[in-house]
């Protein structure tokens, strides 16, 4: 076996050495009945030709985002990510390192940390960000766990516009079968205003809102962050696209006092769902009561600038039972993919990507309102909005597949039961060729029609 | 010696030479490399663009203002950037990884080929599910080997990573509990547990009791049984545990957990040394995750991203978080709702869309790569390097453990052999990075002093076993030596061969610096460029040498102030 180095013989001189007559003399320890006699009842090993093989054909069945026009977003999206960043990711110095306990053969690593955590604080609006979580889902669950810590209140207030499945999830980690809190979900609708400021008690720890929203509405979030601070609460904000923080007012310069971002968009490509990364940002004063690893500056023995862990006595390796957050592994490559884009992209070029994938979502809004019976509900927005179909999506969103289009995320498949059939979540990116937008407006309209 | 045609010597200088005090800071292959934001805003730019066209703006007022504050690098630039910290990273490709309970095995190539296929690499969450057949075709093999490696009759793939996992694991053991209408408040963890393990029971609201470890280095079997009671919800063992032993009372522990109506939750972190020769399953366990970035060689990318599926009994089955996969008439498809499945009682969801794919990917094709019979040599040769190395350090460093019988997949030491030496773990551990090699884990587990626990893995050779046993042994000598002789500097002042000496964490907690700022501008006018010194301070005279030399040369542009 190619990754095996050992050879029988000096297999056996080891267990000569060891002073075992044989192998199973090591695995004494495992119960008799336990012990398996051969292999389990799996396929025999491969050579890398023909493990190639098989999985590209598994690979051929599914239809890639860039062979199509691809409108698909609701919280991932299809950007374009500089050859230069996989290449850098795939350094053997980067993909096949630790977790960087040992600092002084670390730096390379600690460094990127140290300006990842700057960039994101930067494009967040934030004064503190961590080294990661593992996606922007699971840094919200962890947002509302620490807003609980710092407010001692046990209510979390969510925005019915919040992705349903970061909802999903803190209602599932937070919620009674989780940390035991209580989580107020605001009914969904897709563009009225919400009243989540009536939803704020004594005992509510913080509101969860999300801007852009899951329908692409971008919303002002400084009303509710006073009406939340009035009541002594937090405000957590949710961004699912980094890409908008290039041209939108970020959740930091709106009053939020935990900003919790994928950055999925900067750097990672799509990959069916995972690895993203969890960006995650708060005010200093909350610094130490974040989750998750934190990098900062010190000096060597010789006074020379050097990276670090550091406040790790927060954590669960130091304080057990007691820690902020039951996070080890982190998302450290696709933190080092975003840190790469980004400075690639640069001020300049993070503003334009912005301001392209604006555009290409203006144009692509007013090509499709013009299909007959499509209307387009959302009135401000970044790179994605909502359109109202005159019949249900999910079979037209089939239909437009069965054409070559992808062409967005039927609300229903995020919202099961509720009164959003005929609702179609739909994202541009600057991927989109006039093309592109043309064939989807096309291809809508006989599906229509 | 051999000369060249100069007449110049081609052989090392014999000494001295460390001491060179470079101008530009870098010392040949290790290159000084600042922050990106030390270069500031110039205008350029690494990634071409169109120009935008101007004048749409659908965006509500809320249009940013200001600058965000990133600096500007062209693609040459930002890559010189980013390899020349890489080259500041020791990584499995270099050499030895031997950190306990991390199980640092190669990470092979082919993975990060399959995972890159467009197929895999370029698709949508939520984009059809008629598009993603042979993702989820893929997803559902790898259920398949999982459940069939361990025994075990479900599986969910969601979670993220071990504690992930953990937390996932509990979770469903606590939707269990309450589906037969009980409520149970305790956890039983081990003292040699993982810290993740703790840390997950109380985030879910459970008092964690701790049980003691035997003098053999495994759970007291009789002090678990004295706290198990009808509010104990689970115990959480790690098996082999993380002394490197395997619980060989593991059927005795689920037994009576099973008693008293609790689950027996398994940290699977050290999978690797009993995958393919033993079925968890058959030991009585009722959740285990496996992190597929240990066992199955899904690379650890500095810190993450893992991927942590975990295993379920038939008990737990039903309890599976959304989404997963199932397979039913109309062939594969992703069930993301309460309700679309018979039979299931999903307790909820761990993550936005499916879990990680991209770990999936790798691991399905190191796995298809070794086959049934290929783990089951992982396992043994994973074990078989341990107890070489056990085999090979124990007459001069102080295994706990290491004469009631063999070693799983790690082998674990404590302090004793280093005691009246003056020479502590971390100094001990340090000095090993001189000698080219990471450390060992170092004071965990809890349950010895000073532990060191050594985890080679079975992708290494018996020629890189044997090198690294020469520098421990001569290290462990020195040690005892150094005492006498007055000679511990080796240990107390390293690592002094790494791009950064020993880094002061004291300093960086007490006032933490997180993220760069914008130096003051009448701080930055100050800011006058000095040279970087080396690891063994210059003498006045060599500084004065360089600061004057530098002096000279300084409208050239600025040397890296690093210290």
């Amino acid at each position: 076996m190619r990754y095996l180095p050992l050879t029988p013989d000096e297999r056996r001189q080891m267990l000569a050495a060891i002073g075992a007559r044989s192998i199973d003399d090591l695995f004494v320890d495992v119960p008799e009945a336990a012990r398996l006699a051969g292999p389990v009842d799996l396929p025999r090993f491969m050579g890398e030709m023909e493990v190639d093989r098989d999985l590209a054909k598994l690979a051929a069945l599914n239809v890639p985002a860039a062979s199509v026009p691809f409108f698909v977003g609701a919280g991932a999206y299809k950007h374009h990510v500089p050859a230069s960043v996989d290449h850098i990711i795939q350094r053997s110095e980067f993909l096949t390192s630790y977790t960087p306990y040992q600092p002084e053969i670390a730096q390379g690593t600690l460094q990127y940390l140290f300006e990842f955590q700057t960039q994101v604080a930067a494009i967040l609006g934030m004064e503190v960000a961590n080294a990661s979580m593992y996606d922007g889902s699971t840094g919200a669950g962890e947002a509302v766990l620490m807003a609980h810590r710092i407010t001692k209140r046990a209510k979390a207030v969510v925005s019915g516009r919040l992705h349903p499945h970061y909802a999903e999830v803190i209602e599932t980690v937070c919620g009674p079968a989780g940390a035991g809190m209580r989580i107020e979900r605001a009914p969904v609708h897709p563009t009225a205003a919400e009243d989540l400021a009536a939803r704020i008690d004594a005992d509510t720890a913080c509101v969860v809102v999300q801007n852009p929203d899951v329908f692409g509405n971008l919303v002002d979030l400084k009303p509710i962050a006073e009406a939340a601070h009035a009541r002594g609460a937090l405000l957590i904000a949710v961004v699912t696209e980094a890409v908008s923080l290039g041209l939108v007012t970020p959740p930091g310069h709106m009053g939020a006092d935990i900003v919790v971002a994928e950055g999925q968009s900067i750097g990672v490509g799509l990959q069916f769902g995972g690895p993203y990364v969890g960006l995650f940002a708060t005010r200093e004063k909350y610094m130490r009561q974040m989750p998750g690893r934190l990098c900062g500056q010190t000096v060597d023995g010789q006074g020379r600038r050097g990276y670090v862990l550091t406040l790790s006595t927060r954590e669960q390796h130091i304080r057990r039972e007691k820690a902020t957050s039951n996070i080890c592994t982190n998302s450290g490559l696709m933190s080092l993919a975003f840190t790469i884009h980004m400075t690639l992209l640069g001020e300049h070029g993070f503003q334009r990507l912005a301001r392209l994938n604006h555009e290409a979502a203006c144009d692509l809004a007013d090509l499709l309102a013009a299909v007959p019976g499509v209307e387009v509900l959302t009135k401000s927005y970044f790179n994605e909005f909502t359109l109202r179909l005159p019949k249900p999506t999910a079979g037209v969103v089939s239909a437009l597949a069965a054409k070559g289009v992808l062409g967005g995320v039927p609300a229903a498949r995020l919202y099961p039961g509720a009164d959003v059939e005929n609702l179609l979540i739909v994202a541009a990116t600057e991927v989109n060729t006039d093309a592109c937008r043309a064939a989807f407006a096309a291809a809508l309209s006989e599906v229509l029609a | 010696m051999s000369m060249n045609n100069q007449g110049r010597p081609t052989h090392s200088v014999a000494s001295g030479g460390e001491s060179i005090v470079t101008y530009t800071g870098h010392r040949a292959l290790v290159q000084e490399e600042g922050l990106i934001f030390d270069r500031g805003r110039s205008g350029k730019w690494g990634v071409d663009l169109p120009a935008p066209r101007g004048g749409a703006d659908r965006l509500g007022g809320l249009a940013r203002a200001g600058e965000i504050g990133l600096p500007d690098l062209s693609e040459p630039e930002t890559v010189r950037h980013f390899v020349r910290l890489s080259q500041k990273n020791y990584s499995i490709d270099t050499g030895l990884f031997p950190l306990g309970s991390c199980t640092m095995k190669h990470n092979p190539r082919l993975n990060e080929k399959v995972a890159r296929f467009p197929g895999f690499g370029d698709i949508h969450p939520l984009q059809p599910q008629e598009t993603v057949q042979g993702a989820f075709a893929l997803i559902d093999r790898l259920m398949h080997w999982l459940t069939t490696l361990t025994g075990m009759p479900a599986v969910a793939m969601s979670p993220k990573a071990g504690a992930h996992g953990e937390l996932c694991g509990l979770m469903a053991i606590k939707a269990a509990i309450e589906a037969r209408g009980e409520t149970r408040t305790r956890i039983l963890v081990p003292e040699s547990a993982h810290g993740t393990n703790p840390a997950t029971a109380a985030l879910i609201g459970y008092a964690v009791d701790t049980v003691p470890a035997t003098d053999r280095g495994r759970v007291d079997l009789a002090a678990l049984k004295a706290k198990l009671g009808p509010d104990v919800a689970a115990v959480m063992v790690t098996n082999p545990n993380t002394c490197g032993l395997f619980e060989d009372e593991v059927r005795e522990i689920a037994e009576a957990i099973h008693g008293v109506g609790g689950f027996f939750y398994c940290d699977g972190a050290n999978y690797n040394a009993i995958v393919g020769r033993v079925r968890p399953g058959d030991l009585g366990v009722d959740a285990m995750h496996i992190n597929l970035h240990k066992t199955f060689s899904t690379p650890h990318g500095g810190g993450g991203p893992g991927a942590g599926p975990v295993v379920f009994s038939a008990a737990l089955a039903p309890f599976v978080p959304l989404p997963f996969v199932v397979a039913d008439g109309a062939g594969l498809r992703m069930v993301e709702h309460a309700g679309e499945a018979a039979g299931a009682t999903p307790f909820g969801r761990m993550t936005a869309f499916h879990g990680q794919m991209g770990m999936f990917t790798r691991a399905m094709a190191y796995m298809m790569s070794h086959g049934a019979d290929g783990l089951r040599q992982v396992a043994e040769d994973a074990v078989l390097n341990a107890n070489y190395l056990l085999a090979g350090l124990k007459d001069l460093m102080s295994a706990p453990f290491g004469d009631t019988g063999p070693c799983m997949h790690e082998a674990l030491f404590d302090d004793e052999f280093l005691k009246g030496t003056g020479v502590t773990t971390l100094d001990f551990a340090k000095a090993l990075i001189d000698e080219g090699y990471h450390p060992m884990t170092v004071y965990f587990p809890l349950v010895v002093h000073g532990a060191m626990l050594i985890e080679p893995t079975e992708t290494e050779s018996k020629e890189t076993l044997d090198r690294f046993i020469y520098a421990m042994r001569c290290l462990v000598l020195e040690a005892k030596a150094g005492n006498k002789e007055g000679r511990t500097d080796r240990f107390a002042g390293a690592p002094y061969l790494s791009p950064r000496s020993r880094l002061d964490e004291t300093a960086a907690a007490r006032k933490p610096v997180l993220k760069w700022t914008p130096p003051a501008p009448a701080e930055a006018a100050e800011q006058t460029p000095r040279p970087f010194l080396p690891r063994r301070q210059a003498g006045e005279g060599d500084r004065e040498a360089v600061e004057g030399a530098s002096g000279r040369c300084e409208r050239y542009g600025r040397i890296p102030a690093n210290s």
